[in-house]
């Protein structure tokens, strides 16, 4: 049997990620890409699950990233209807334009 | 002959330096088709490493969902409400000074600290689970979480259509032209 990998490289490897998505998110203007940022966060949530799921010989971790992901698919669903709708108010999916609740 | 590292190791370092660079690549991009297309590379990857976990439905799930669905469905619309400049965007009106970005990076340093401090010194607590690899994939494992989500995840299951339904009325709803 080949040997398994570290439960601790791939916490690694799904912190990185997190931090990648998560400066992504916070920086970047265009909301399409925030958006991408986002599912990249969900991305290393999923990444823990299995990883855990596969250190304790459990299928609850593939179970739980198997309902993850499908709300990520209704969010990006709604969410993209919602820029499109942005789009035809203000003409630019810009996150800093959008400033229409300020005081 | 195995040398002292083994495969599964040197095909996950390998598919976690392609999910590293590709997704810096995402988040840096000027054009957001690139960064689309990038993205497209990271799920790939993750999908490779899923399969290194033992996670063979959720890797094929990964494939269909997020590289297929979202990911064609994130192209259509950036092509939708992308401006013939729309590279150029990003920073005209909207400078961000020295100060805002070294607090940005004294942030970003800190969270990553934090993270990797928890994922190196945690503790296994939980229970053994009783579905160890060597039997599931006798049986075949989307078989194996197929039984799990008709029987003991029945509820959450059904829970989730009726989410994707709402999802489905939402987005058709909202995106109707109003009269």
């Amino acid at each position: 049997m080949l040997q398994e990998i570290p439960t601790s490289y791939c916490y690694l490897l799904s912190a990185i990620v997190f931090v990648i998505g998560a400066v992504g998110a916070i920086t970047r203007k265009n909301a399409i890409v925030i958006f991408m940022s986002i599912e990249l966060m969900l991305n290393a949530v999923n990444l823990v699950f299995i990883s855990s799921g596969n250190a304790f010989a459990s299928l609850d971790g593939s179970v739980f990233v198997f309902f993850v992901m499908t709300v990520a698919a209704v969010e990006a669903a709604v969410g993209l209807a919602i820029f499109v709708m942005l789009f035809r108010l203000k003409g630019t999916v810009n996150a800093d334009e959008v400033n229409l609740l300020k005081g | 002959m195995m040398g002292a590292i083994g495969f599964k190791l040197i095909v996950f370092l390998v598919a976690a330096l392609v999910v590293i660079v590709s997704s810096l690549l995402m988040t840096t991009r000027k054009n957001p088709i690139h960064s689309a297309l990038w993205m497209i590379v990271t799920f790939f990857a993750m999908a490779v490493i899923y399969l290194l976990l033992n996670a063979q439905f959720i890797a094929v799930a990964q494939v269909m969902v997020y590289a297929g669905a979202i990911m064609m469905l994130i192209l259509f619309v950036i092509m939708m409400v992308s401006l013939d400049n729309g590279a150029q965007n990003e920073q005209k009106k909207f400078p961000v000074n020295f100060a805002k970005k070294a607090a940005g990076a004294l942030v970003v340093t800190v969270l990553l600290l934090e993270l990797m401090f928890g994922a190196l010194f945690y503790q296994m607590t939980a229970k053994v689970g009783s579905y160890p690899a060597e039997a599931v994939s006798s049986l075949g494992n989307a078989k194996t979480i197929g039984t799990l989500l008709y029987g003991q995840y029945l509820f959450p299951f059904e829970i989730a259509s009726v989410l994707l339904l709402v999802g489905i009325i939402g987005a058709v709803v909202l995106s109707r032209k109003s009269k």
